[in-house]
């Protein structure tokens, strides 16, 4: 059965995901519209640069970010000026690195779902009166929405199967950073099997779950074009 | 009055247009794809950004060299030539997202609108389950009840079959006659320019080949502009008397009364109708003992070249009301027709519009 020491970690692992999912959406959606929209040349290098952590090993991106977070880092020094300490081995550490690392799964099915309105409906929307942000948030906000779905299924998905990245970012601190991909490499390492087992399928369970809410429940994602 | 200025040059199109529109009555922008109307309907939206351009209506600046007021700030309505109504919205959605952005009173909708377009049916239904006429109407009224001070409407008929077209084209007659606002109407239709404008601007590579009232503009000699297959004008009038016996009424305008074919409307309705160059023949004296039912005195105001050069199209005044006469160049000569003769003209077909 789970222990104290299991549960913790899951709900320590929702609560990362439910945190960087919600910042995701806010970031995400900011990067998608702009991509989306703009003709400028930073186009081409700003997408690349979202899309890196589908391709780096999660080591070569928790190293990055762990030298950037650190107390010698541009990040790290900011972090420090402004009173809130080092960022690495925290669960704000966990939540920065889990945002960057999830960012392509989010921003790519946002970008798509505002590539696909084209530019009519808020064509339409100006010539009825509506501002710029306006249209945006009554119009292509809510015709984007299964976009929106999709992406944070996604983000927080994938923000829950985490590990490379955790390890080294946040290390394996009990309570603090040490999520359910961790808490199930510990068990096998101490080859205790059973409750690695407990962990992994429910691991599998939800995965599988989520995925079949993708698949099924939001066909309009699909056929809507 | 509305005056607009416009200059783009891009690689294989160029617009250069420079035109004062009359604020009242529908002005139809005419010419085939291409020819730079939707463009210039665009910029006039401030849709379409043109640099250097100028649009002033009623006296107030939407664009020069230093102001340009964004699209949301142009009290104007657009209707696209697809309906684009909000999928995520009802119809009643879709007609106050408008409405309350642009008058602070913007409670209930208006019966006159809904009735004016007949879709007062249709409030809780979503977009996709109407027909296309029926959304079209649904996306004129959302473009009405932000109470513009013009209406742009960028061929709001072409995306529609045959059927659908002959649905609408009563609710934009009835449109044209209760609206007080200008309407400015993107069409390559001849036969809704003929029902519907009042003006006349014809485009043509970008360029305004002519501008001006219907009749006189598709009367001019010097721009032989034809809506459709042939030179010819388009005359409002007034349905003045009923002939039951031979199924006729006669249709009243400044030049005399044209008897056309009943089709059933009431004494008192304005309607349109349209003579051909072809079916108007000139004689010096009234003809007796003709098959031809219309014939009335007229001024020859000017005559010029046609298509061939055996053929001339000469320009007749009825009352004030300008007309269009095809004759050989030797009939024209032979019957000396300079300008200010007085002669008959004989009407062989008049078509009743609409």
């Amino acid at each position: 059965m789970l222990t104290e020491a299991d549960l913790s970690a899951i709900w320590l692992t929702l609560r990362l995901a439910g945190v960087a999912t919600l910042l995701l959406l806010l970031l995400g959606t900011l990067i998608a519209w702009w991509l989306a929209r703009t003709r400028s040349p930073w186009k081409g290098p700003v997408g690349a640069m979202v899309a890196l952590p589908i391709v780096l090993p999660p080591t070569v991106i928790g190293f990055y970010l762990l030298l950037l977070m650190g107390p010698n880092g541009p990040v790290g020094r900011l972090t420090q000026w402004a009173g809130i300490g080092l960022l690495p081995f925290t669960f704000w550490g966990l939540v920065v690195a889990s945002v960057f690392y999830s960012l392509p799964f989010v921003v790519q099915p946002i970008q798509n779902a505002f590539e696909a309105l084209g530019k009519r409906p808020l064509e339409v929307a100006a010539t009825l009166r509506a501002s710029p942000l306006d249209a945006f948030l009554t119009v292509a906000v809510p015709l984007a929405r299964p976009g929106f779905l999709t992406a944070a299924i996604l983000g927080f998905a994938h923000t829950v199967g985490e590990f490379g990245v955790v390890l080294m970012i946040g290390g394996n601190i009990p309570g603090k950073t040490r999520v359910v991909s961790v808490l199930i490499y510990d068990h096998v390492e101490a080859l205790e099997y059973t409750r690695a087992h407990w962990l992994a399928g429910i691991m599998v369970a939800f995965s599988f779950l989520v995925l079949l809410a993708l698949y099924t429940l939001s066909p309009a994602a699909r056929t809507r074009r | 009055m509305i005056e607009a200025r416009f200059r783009l040059d891009y690689p294989g199109f160029a617009l250069d247009a420079d035109l004062s529109l009359p604020s009242q009555g529908i002005t139809a922008l005419f010419g085939p794809s291409g020819s730079g109307k939707t463009t210039l309907l665009r910029a006039i939206a401030g849709l379409e950004r043109v640099p250097g351009g100028y649009l002033r209506i009623d006296g107030e600046v939407w664009q020069d060299g230093r102001t340009f007021l964004p699209t949301h700030r142009r009290p104007l309505g657009y209707v696209f030539q697809e309906a684009s109504l909000f999928p995520h919205l009802s119809v009643r959605g879709n007609l106050e997202y408008g409405q309350r952005r642009a008058q602070a009173d913007g409670t209930g909708l208006p019966d006159q609108v809904l009735t004016l377009l007949g879709i007062g049916h249709l409030l809780a239904r979503r977009p996709k389950g109407l027909s296309g006429g029926e959304r079209q109407r649904v996306a004129i009224a959302r473009a009405l009840l932000t109470r513009p001070r013009l209406l742009l409407m960028d061929e709001p008929l072409a995306a529609l079959d045959q059927a659908r077209k002959a649905e609408i084209l009563p609710y934009l007659e009835d449109l044209h006659r209760e609206l007080r606002i200008p309407v400015l109407y993107v069409s390559h239709s001849p036969e809704e320019v003929a029902r519907l404008a009042d003006h006349l601007v014809v485009l043509e590579d970008g360029r305004v080949l002519g501008a001006g009232p219907l009749t006189e503009t598709l009367a001019r000699l010097d721009l032989p502009i034809r809506l459709g297959e042939d030179a010819g004008v388009v005359i409002e009038g007034r349905v003045a008397l009923r002939d039951t016996e031979w199924h006729l009424v006669r249709v009243d305008f400044a030049g005399g009364g044209l008897w056309v074919r009943d089709t059933g409307h009431p004494i008192g309705d304005r309607v349109r109708v349209r003579i051909l160059a072809r079916d108007v023949s000139i004689a010096r004296e009234p003809v007796h003992g003709t098959s031809i039912l219309n014939a009335l005195p007229v001024t020859v105001t000017a005559s010029g070249p046609d298509a061939h050069p055996a053929l001339r199209l000469v320009q007749l005044s009825a009352g004030g009301v300008p007309m269009l006469a095809r004759l050989t160049a030797r009939s024209a000569a032979a019957l000396d027709l300079a300008p200010g003769h007085r002669v008959w003209a004989q009407i062989k077909a008049v078509a009743l519009i609409g």
